[in-house]
């Protein structure tokens, strides 16, 4: 069965540069790395959920008030980060390959390229959350949120404690969002120092596989927040 | 090795307790066992500190009036009690210390998947536990181990972000042990060693990893709401603004039931190994047992609103979680039927282990069993809050997850120190645990299905519970000299011990062949499996070499 | 078992393959901004997430190689991990769905 460790082969690689000492062979070492990863984006899908729990219950409940907010965050910036982060998976896809095929100039452009859009899409969020801040709407002290109609029901407004309780959700989904995104560009920092150094090979290329699920993961999570909170009730 | 040619002494064994000396390597080391040990010691730490808070509880319920301390007071001191024992003390302590030390052993592995992972692990223990110390130390929380929301986020001047962090490093903790254990049991096992022979302890650890992995992330996005609702005046869940109170408890519990089979999943592996070993019997139902365990660990995440029966859920709701909580009974209840068809026609030996292990039948079911009680919806009303409740998870927590800690702790304390302990001394031991337990906590059960409200200090209302709470103050005086009695006599093993050969109790299991204690590698050489889980009726045949069972 | 193993040989399928998905991740997140816009009713919410769910699986199955991965336990890991989210998000919404009050 694939997942068991291999019989017999007790002093294969043992001179295996990057074999660490309680492996007994390097694919052993691959695959406990690679259903690492898989299992550490299987406790995020579970903490991000319990965000998005929230999200559904409140819009369940405020549907109106939530269309009325979701439709003050710009949804052109939000299809343009969503652009940018499905170029970046493509981006660390090629780099993956580019590592695979011993290509160290592709290896190197990708991981720079991946990390541009990166700054790309965090640039973006900072503007978004600066136009927040002026229109006073980062929950809080100085929120406010009057006035504002509800789409589709003319004369309705929004009720201001129910639009926070969306921009409440909005901050910590993006923000927890682009807090993870902050700990990719670290890790993608390190597997562009790495490459560099020209330490990953064709045989040898984990970390970047491994880099490079958790950058998809984080991709996945905003394929989601996207619609969610930029496209509530946005036709006319 | 470590002394001078002209002194004769017995050469002692490279192991990887004298492997290295000095306090970096241990520290710095990312031997499983070595931090198996670090976790040990600071989980009694906390033991002792969370039992501290529970004597001064008992303390204050000797009389009806609210007489030692001041109701917000006593708000803390249940609270503290809880949150370390549940988050300091029952989530780690089998995994971290015997899972930690056993699971490579048992695989056949040299170490886990990721042992700087594991000691990254025992680290993020250390922070979130000196934080909570210094919240406790700085006043605490009032709010219940279950921190509800808006007391807990618009109302209470007590550390609750301070508390909320330490659980949430915490929390880290257990899913990076969980995440290394499944890795480990996926990738690491020994040629031969194929699923349907691995010790049914490894089967309780993977899913109780399952349930570490999935539901302390939804816990700890809980925390980072209450923290930023509370910061920053928010109305995640304060009716007043909006939110609603009901949306903590789903969040919350969505974890913390999940969490009580975190709990008593690792002792129900012990157990396995206790009897098996100890009634000389391969277990009865295999499979059976082994699925119950993951049976167990899915059906849990199924049933966390009937802690909110009486909330404000729908009836519906209720319906529909009260039958899915009858239905995880029935997992916990196939072990409990394998266990004991186990011991029949077994050979059976009350060495201390087992001692421990009979008294975990008996009490995991009668905790087990109440728990259908308040499973039933309109029982549940009429106890629901009061020390019924309290009885019935102490029972299961108590009787239950600590017993089968102490039960496994003296099963593998010869692999682990190189010693036997005291059998007598530990049977003593044992014996006043058992009648400790039972005189703290059987009162409970009357107390709370008379009516008496949990968390109230004062009951002066109803003096006629005077006595039951007497007896069981009584009962955690003596449950606590149960506890300290282990502590003096495994430290005295440590040096006056008798050494232990590589498998005195003759059992079954790859941790049993090789030495005790073993070397930092765990093996001389890889093993090889070729044989069956529990092969007791190969172990006690007689072989002409054999020394007998050393006691 | 990793499917890296025999790396060369797929050399040429797989750049079609990324570039082609990327494109049509493209697409769909063009349609799902342009869809926002049309009265679609109920179902706007179900368009968005539908196609946001197609998005994902494509990045799931192509980028991250579980259409690939030998073997099955990878694709377990997730099918669990979506398992136990729908069930947090299920079984609380029905409590909310089923109140009469609020």
């Amino acid at each position: 069965m694939p997942d068991s460790t291999l019989v017999g082969l007790h002093h294969e690689e043992e001179h295996h540069p990057e074999l660490l000492h309680h492996f007994a062979t390097a694919e052993q070492q691959r695959d406990a790395a690679s259903l690492g990863m898989w299992v550490f984006l299987g406790t995020e899908v579970m903490f991000f959920g319990g965000l998005f729990c929230a999200y559904l219950v409140y819009r369940h409940w405020y549907f109106p008030d939530f269309a009325a907010a979701s439709k003050s965050i710009d949804a052109t910036m939000g299809a343009t980060n969503t652009a940018v982060l499905i170029c970046s998976s493509l981006t660390v896809v090629l780099a993956l390959w580019a590592a695979q095929t011993a290509r160290r100039t592709l290896l190197i452009g990708s991981l720079i390229l991946t990390m541009l859009l990166g700054v790309t899409f965090l640039g973006i969020k900072g503007k978004e959350y600066k136009d927040k801040f002026e229109e006073h709407h980062v929950p809080g002290a100085s929120f406010s949120f009057s006035g504002v109609p509800v789409p589709g029901h003319p004369g309705q407004y929004a009720n201001p404690r129910h639009a926070q309780i969306f921009f409440t959700l909005y901050f910590v989904m993006t923000g927890l969002h682009a807090l993870h995104m902050i700990i990719g560009l670290g890790i993608f920092s390190w597997l562009l120092t790495m490459a560099w150094k020209g330490r990953f090979t064709p045989e040898y290329h984990t970390p970047i596989e491994i880099g490079g699920l958790y950058w998809h993961f984080v991709d996945i999570i905003w394929i989601y927040l996207f619609p969610l909170l930029y496209l509530i009730d946005r036709h006319p | 090795m470590k002394m001078s040619p002209a002194i004769p002494q017995p050469v002692e064994r490279e192991n990887y307790l004298n492997k290295e000396y000095g306090v970096w390597s241990w520290l710095l080391t990312t031997d499983h066992k070595r931090i198996a040990l670090l976790y040990l010691v600071s989980i009694t730490f906390f033991f002792f500190i969370g039992g501290f808070f529970a004597l001064l509880i008992r303390l204050e319920l000797l009389t009806p009036a609210g007489d030692l301390v001041q109701a917000d007071t006593y708000n803390k001191l249940f609270t503290m009690h809880g949150m370390i024992m549940v988050f300091f003390f029952l989530i780690p302590s089998i995994p971290a210390v015997l899972g930690n030390f056993l699971v490579p052993l048992m695989v056949g592995a040299k170490d886990l998947a990721f042992p700087r992972i594991n000691l990254l692990s025992w680290y993020l223990y250390i922070i979130g536990g000196a934080l909570m110390l210094h919240c406790v130390l700085t006043g605490g929380v009032d709010t219940g181990w279950t921190f509800y929301a808006p007391f807990s986020t618009s109302f209470t001047n007590t550390k609750i972000v301070e508390a909320g962090i330490a659980i949430f490093i915490a929390g880290f903790s257990s899913i990076l042990t969980g995440l290394n254990f499944v890795v480990t049991i996926h990738r690491m096992r020994a040629p031969g060693m194929t699923w349907s022979r691995l010790p049914l302890f490894i089967w309780a650890h993977y899913a109780t990893s399952i349930i570490q992995l999935l539901g302390t992330p939804v816990i700890a996005v809980t925390i980072v709401l209450v923290a930023a609702e509370r910061a920053l005046h928010l109305g995640i869940f304060d009716p007043k603004l909006g939110g609603d109170p009901l949306l903590f408890q789903h969040l919350f519990w969505f974890y913390s039931h999940p969490a009580v089979y975190i709990m008593i999943l690792p002792a129900m592996g012990v157990i396995t190994e206790i009897i098996a070993c100890f009634a000389r019997k391969r277990i009865f139902g295999y499979s059976f047992v082994a699925f119950s365990s993951i049976a167990i660990a899915v059906f849990g995440f199924l049933v966390w609103a009937h802690h909110m029966f009486v909330a404000g859920i729908s009836v519906y709701s209720a319906l529909v979680f009260s039958f899915l909580s009858y239905a995880v009974a029935l997992p916990s209840a196939v072990k409990v039927f394998n266990w004991t068809a186990t011991l029949y026609k077994g050979s059976i030996h009350y060495d201390a282990p087992m001692l421990y292990a009979f008294g975990f039948l008996g009490l995991f079911t009668m905790g087990g069993l109440t728990g259908l009680f308040l499973a039933a919806l309109g029982i549940d009303v009429h106890v629901t809050d009061t020390y019924f409740v309290v009885a019935h998870f102490h029972y299961i927590m108590v009787g239950g997850a600590v017993m089968g800690y102490l039960g496994g702790m003296h099963f593998w304390w010869p692999k682990i120190s190189g010693r036997l302990y005291p059998e007598g001394w530990a049977r003593l031991a044992a014996l006043i645990v058992f009648i400790g337990f039972n005189l703290t906590f059987f009162p409970q059960f009357v107390l709370g299905y008379m009516g008496m409200p949990r968390r109230y200090y004062d009951y002066s209302h109803m003096p006629e519970f005077q006595v039951l709470n007497v007896l069981s103050t009584a009962g955690s005086t003596v449950l606590g000299i149960g506890y300290l009695l282990p502590m003096v006599y495994f430290l005295w093993s440590m040096r006056y011990g008798k050494p232990a050969s590589d498998n005195p109790w003759n059992a079954a299991g790859l941790e049993w062949k090789t030495t005790s204690p073993p070397p930092t590698f765990n093996f001389d050489e890889e093993p090889v499996v070729t044989w069956e889980a529990y092969n007791y009726d190969e172990l006690d045949a007689p072989h002409p070499q054999e020394v007998p069972v050393a006691r | 078992m990793s499917e890296h193993s025999n790396s060369e040989h797929v050399k040429s399928s797989p750049l079609k393959l990324y570039f082609g998905i990327w494109i049509t991740l493209l697409f769909f997140t063009y349609l799902t901004y342009k869809a926002a816009f049309i009265d679609l009713d109920r179902f706007n919410a179900a368009v968005a997430l539908g196609i946001a769910t197609l998005k994902a699986t494509l990045v799931a199955l192509f980028f991250m190689h579980i259409w690939h991965a030998g073997e099955r336990l990878i694709k377990a890991v997730v099918i669990s991990a979506l398992f136990f989210l729908l069930l947090l998000l299920g079984l609380t919404m029905a409590d909310y769905a089923s109140r009469p009050w609020s």
